[in-house]
């Protein structure tokens, strides 16, 4: 089921999306500068979080780009679903007594060995999805699909009723306090309109954020995956390219250096008005059970 | 990098690091501090080449590297002559060039005394005044005027003058004069090219690093022997005929008591590798600044003219012969020294400037003695230096020992501030630190202090000159706001105002004043000058008004005017070279029409380095630029830095002087010899080979030699500057952590720029150090609670970070904490926090008066500071547990 043969385009444009590779983030933050600037979102609150180097914690209204910075140790499992976490590790003095980590070399080898200090940073934005939940529920037609297949907001309709808060499977959409209405990534419709690249990927120094036509950047990320293979990098995977998966596949996609749970995003993540034909079926059907049953009722007693 | 090739830039080009096979990236953190050029990095990984990043925290620089070394903060050139000597003793350097191309087969005289040799001290060390007689360091049979550095060392041995003292003319350092060399030589050069002379400077080289062992960098720098077998056989085999590996470098070398030295040792082990001058070679210097290299090219260094010709001493009878005689040299571009002084003063003093004046000359104002930055802070401090203006620079908080420069600036009578906000250093009188502790009140503070709002980059024409000696003009957007104007601005309607006033004056001394060409248009409701006239000005042009192209076409006759010799070229044709902007997809990836480079838009150095003696690529995969002997010229990829039409086999006739007595295998152009300098004989304050010494403070004591710190490294004692006990000194234990600063992405320097931004303050909204799960178990430090941090000069605070990327090392037999301060923070603006130059001291490299803020120790514990009396009374506290007086850590 193709996205754009449910629109009204008859000649429809390639649809366009972001490829994220996080093997090359440098974790500058560039992105979330950049959007800021270009679409006007407002600053977000000076807090030392102390979770790395990421006092943005997260994607909201006020953040459409977020870099998250995880310290880990390469082979370690992740313990559970939540935000990107560092926190104080825990200090473990040396068996020895010496105070050097006994099991860990400083540094480490020049191929990657498990239990290898890495810091891995991504750029995390909302990821457009085929199946678009926000925009399913959607009651005043606020957030619609634009002629380049991606997901926008329009401020001067949405009327703040919050139903695409809950719909989103990722946590991206977010109600900005003072206002009440929803905001998120527009992957700058304003740009688009006029060819430009959106403002993070044009301000990216490593080209971490590719933009272009989604089919172009499927190619590209799987071509980078087996090249990162074939140098023996063996935890390089895509996540959220698929188009058979559970939100028929994401406008902004990544590759990712761990698994996905280790960034804050969800393994399998399913579009959350997926069920709502059945839902509605089977209330409809039990509707009409009720009203046999009514009429049953009714009419089966005179009987 | 002066002393060594005889321009003091970096030798290479950003977009050339995509063509290494191996990066080492060391006193730098340049996927933080450089992002941009960091691209080329990736493009080299994605190549295939290696990244090492050697640096005492695991920075997002070594999250993208291969393979990240942890070293002690301030061990830099025990590990690097580690590599030197591995190269050397497993004879994995590159012989033919090395033979052809350096100096490695110069003979020294037999007066010469290797500090491995005298426990640390090289020969000509006089402990009185800390300082070297350079003489017993000389070629065997000749003498060698350095190409930069140190120029007027030799003033009394060339001119034949001594004043004997009587002009009081005190010993001011010269090290900056590290711009575009060229060197006297007289003589013919001795050289063994067996390289087996035992005085020859190879032998030399070999015996001062046979002790920098695999074990002793374990010892030295905590860098385990595996890890260091690892990187030397990494740049072994990615160095040589067909593969090339390149070094990055930045303020993480550069800030020490013996930084230049730190660039020698990369020098020396990148000559032995063969690997400057080619493609995907080179050393990197990552200046810190947008146009840091342009303030050096055209400099706001006290000792510097334009194009790094030295600013003039007063020594006795000094004209301008004396002056071109004194730094001029034989061979060499800068023989050609008196074309390039006689049309600065042109373009300064225009028809004033005659021959029969000798062209203004004496309108130069004389060095009496240093007037660098911290020279001129304990001048301020004793009522010598009265007036002070701060353009976008920040010392209350960015300079080392930021209280100092604050007591400082209290003695002043004048200070004016330009900047974007009130920054630190312009409000230190009303709400700084020292009025918080009751040390200055507000009403006895003397200072008039005058703050004037700048206009940012957006908000004016102008050029960058960035870390490759690349200009890049901008155009302005937008008008400036308010009252805020360019700093052209500033200069241009000051100095009018100021000739406006001594119109009418007789006195001679206005002389200088009233003669300067001073005549740039203006546009614009604010009469701002043309920058773009200002660049024609240093372009400079002939006796008919036309533009120049090229510093070959300057004369000494006062035919020709240019504003800086090295410049010139870049408004060719009356065309603002600078301005090009030729997208890179329509140019090949030299892209030699983006901006415009000096010199003669060459982007990379020496370049002849990268054909053979014969002039033939040294391999295909490293061809770069060629002898054609069919067109007689030399041809490739970039500008040949080359005399163009110069054979391979050109050998200068007899008595040759100047560019014509260099050789057609003289590939640094600039030096007295032409060769790269393994040894420089004269140039240096701190010795010829660099060596490794302990920093200022340090809690370890030095291992290769009984000297323990730079002999010739330069201190202010000050009571407000007490330096601390080191090694197995009595009361170092007070001071047990290493402590080292430095820069994150999301701030600039000292702030001014970024701390007020909200969009960059929300990023990194507060101060912190950076401490392992070790030290904040031994020293009970929570994540995210406070740290109090203590030198003998100050205690500040800050949040705390408990990262694994801090790791401990063994160093010497013992376990050591480092501990990490970023230092963008200050009590003003909208992000806040101390500032970690509190901290730091006022201990100098001698050869460029650069701070040493990478290494120094501190003392830390859990909680938040005292607040008023009770701060400085922790300090005195910490001073008298250590024993601290006016003498410590000044011993020799």
């Amino acid at each position: 089921m193709g996205l754009l043969s449910e629109s009204e385009y008859d000649a429809p444009l390639p649809r366009m999306g972001f490829f994220t590779d996080t093997s090359v983030c440098i974790g500058c933050k560039a992105c979330e500068v950049a959007c800021k600037e270009w679409n006007h979102v407002p600053e977000d609150g000076l807090d030392f979080t102390g979770m790395s180097y990421d006092n943005t914690q997260g994607l909201g209204a006020d953040s459409w780009r977020h870099v998250a910075f995880i310290e880990n140790r390469t082979g370690a499992t992740p313990v559970d679903l939540g935000m990107p976490q560092v926190g104080a590790p825990d200090a473990a003095d040396g068996a020895d007594g010496s105070g050097v980590r006994p099991d860990l070399p400083p540094g480490g080898d020049l191929i990657d060995g498990e239990g290898k200090l890495q810091w891995l940073m991504a750029s995390d934005v909302c990821k457009h999805c085929t199946h678009a939940a926000c925009l399913d529920v959607c009651p005043t037609g606020s957030l619609f699909r634009t002629e380049f297949g991606t997901v926008v907001v329009q401020e001067d309709i949405c009327n703040g009723c919050g139903y695409c808060i809950p719909a989103c499977p990722y946590g991206v959409i977010d109600q900005r306090k003072d206002d009440g209405r929803a905001w998120k990534c527009t992957l700058c419709y304003d740009r688009l309109g006029v060819g430009m690249e959106p403002a993070c990927a044009k301000a990216c120094p490593t080209d971490s954020i590719q933009f272009g036509p989604l089919d172009e950047l499927r190619e590209r990320a799987q071509a980078r995956v087996e090249q990162l293979h074939e140098k023996g990098v063996d935890v390089a995977r895509l996540y959220g390219h698929d188009p058979d998966d559970g939100v028929g596949g994401d406008g902004a996609f990544f590759l990712l250096l761990d698994e996905p749970e280790t960034y804050g995003l969800p393994p399998d993540p399913v579009v959350t008005t997926r069920d709502l034909p059945v839902m509605w079926r089977q209330a409809g059907l039990a509707a009409l059970a009720l009203a046999a049953g009514v009429v049953a009722a009714a009419f089966g007693r005179k009987s | 990098m002066g002393t060594s090739f005889g321009r003091g830039g970096a030798t290479t080009f950003q977009q050339d690091l995509q063509n290494a096979d191996c990066i080492v990236i060391e006193g730098s953190n340049m996927a933080e501090c450089h992002p941009v050029g960091f691209q080329w990095v990736m493009e080299a990984k994605a190549r295939g080449a290696t990244i090492i990043h050697v640096d005492p925290r695991f920075t997002r620089t070594s999250a993208l590297a291969d393979l990240h070394v942890p070293i002690r903060a301030g061990s830099d050139i025990a590990f690097l002559g580690g590599l030197i000597n591995h190269v050397l003793a497993n004879d994995a350097y590159f012989k033919e060039y090395v033979v052809a191309y350096t100096n490695a087969a110069t003979i020294l005289t037999e007066d010469y005394v290797d500090a491995e040799d005298n426990d640390g001290v090289f020969s000509g060390f006089d402990p009185e005044d800390r300082s070297y007689d350079f003489h017993t360091w000389q070629y065997e049979g000749m003498e060698v005027q350095a190409a930069s550095g140190q120029r007027d060392q030799q003033y009394e041995d060339r001119v034949g003058a001594s004043d004997g003292g009587k002009s009081g003319v005190r010993k001011a350092g010269r090290g900056e004069a590290h711009g575009s060399g060229g060197a006297a030589i007289s003589g013919e050069i001795e050289h063994d090219d067996t390289l087996q002379h035992p005085r020859c400077v190879f032998q030399v080289l070999k015996r001062h690093y046979a002790r920098y062992t695999p074990e002793m960098v374990e010892e030295v720098c905590g860098i385990p022997q595996d890890l260091f077998r690892q990187v030397a056989d990494a740049l072994v085999t990615n160095s040589g005929r067909d593969r090339t590996s390149a070094f990055c470098y930045a303020v993480g070398w550069t800030q020490h008591t013996v930084g230049v030295q730190y660039i020698r040792a990369a020098a020396i082990l990148q000559s032995l590798l063969g690997n400057i001058g080619r493609p995907g070679g080179g050393i990197l210097a990552l200046r810190g600044h947008a146009s840091i290299q342009g303030s050096t090219d055209i400099p706001t260094l006290y000792n510097l003219l334009p194009g790094y010709l030295p600013m003039p001493h007063a020594h006795e009878h000094e004209d301008l012969d004396a002056y071109i005689e004194a730094d001029s040299t034989e061979k060499g571009y800068w023989a050609e020294s008196r074309s390039y002084m006689v049309s600065l003063l042109k373009a300064w003093w225009g028809g004033a400037a005659t021959a029969e004046n000798d062209f203004c000359f004496d309108y130069l104002p004389r060095l009496t003695g240093s007037a660098s930055t911290y020279d001129t802070v304990l001048a301020q401090l004793s009522g010598e230096t009265n007036g002070y203006f701060i353009i976008g620079e920040n010392p209350a908080v960015g300079s080392a020992n930021a209280k100092l420069q604050r007591l400082g600036m209290a003695k002043l009578d004048w200070l004016v501030v330009r900047d974007f906000s009130l920054i630190e250093s312009a409000t230190w009188w009303k709400d700084g630190p020292e009025i918080e502790t009751g040390e200055l009140r507000t009403e006895d503070i003397g200072t008039e202090v005058f703050f004037l709002p700048a206009a940012a980059h957006t908000e004016k024409d102008g050029s960058f000159t960035n870390t490759q000696r690349l200009l890049q003009f901008h155009h302005q957007a937008v008008e400036p706001e308010g009252d805020a104007r360019s700093d052209l601005w500033f200069a241009f309607h000051l100095g009018r105002r100021i000739r406006e006033k001594l119109a009418a004056s007789t006195d001679p001394r206005d002389r200088p004043i009233l003669d300067l060409t001073w005549d740039y248009p203006t546009k614009g409701r604010h009469a701002e000058p043309e920058a773009e006239a200002v660049v024609a000005e240093i372009n400079g042009w002939d006796a008919h008004g036309d533009p120049l192209s090229s510093y070959e076409q300057l004369n000494d006759d006062g035919s020709t005017a240019c504003g800086c010799w090295i410049y010139c070229g870049v408004y060719s044709d009356g065309v603002n070279q600078a301005a090009r902007r030729k997208p890179a997809g329509e140019q090949s990836w030299v892209a030699p029409e983006w901006g415009w480079a000096w010199p003669a838009n060459r982007r990379l150095l020496y370049n002849r380095a990268s054909a053979d003696p014969d002039g033939k690529p040294w391999s295909e995969r490293k061809a770069y630029v060629w002898w054609d002997e069919e067109k007689a010229l030399w041809t490739g990829h970039d500008i040949a830095d080359f005399a163009a039409d110069k054979s391979p086999h050109y050998r200068p006739p007899v008595g040759a002087t100047g560019a014509e007595a260099l050789t057609g295998i003289d590939p640094f152009v600039m030096q007295a010899d032409g060769k790269a300098w393994l040894f420089v004989p004269s140039g240096l304050t701190d010795g010829p080979l660099p060596t490794h010494y302990e920093p200022q403070e340090s809690p370890f004591r030095n291992p290769l030699y009984r000297q323990q710190r730079n002999p010739a490294r330069e201190l202010h004692p000050h009571e407000n500057n007490r330096l601390q006990p080191s090694g197995d000194e009595p009361g170092a234990e007070v001071f047990p952590y290493p402590l080292t600063t430095y820069r994150l992405t999301e701030h600039h320097t000292a702030g001014g720029m970024t701390r007020w931004v909200p969009y960059l303050a929300e990023l990194q909204p507060e101060f912190f150090c950076e401490v392992s799960p070790e030290l904040a178990s031994e020293r009970g430090l929570e994540h995210g609670g406070w740290a109090t941090i203590v030198t003998a000069r100050n205690v500040i605070e800050a949040r705390v970070m408990v990262t694994e990327r801090l790791t401990p090392l063994r160093v010497g037999g013992r376990t050591v904490h480092q501990v990490g301060l970023p230092y963008h923070w200050g009590p003003n603006g909208y992000s806040r926090g101390d500032a970690a130059n509190e901290l730091t001291s006022v201990a100098l490299d001698p050869n460029v008066h650069i701070q040493e803020v990478k290494a120094l120790a501190c003392d830390i514990r859990p909680g938040r500071r005292p607040r008023g009396a009770d701060r400085a009374a922790l300090v005195r506290d910490y001073q008298r547990r250590a024993g601290i007086d006016d003498e410590t850590g000044t011993e020799v």
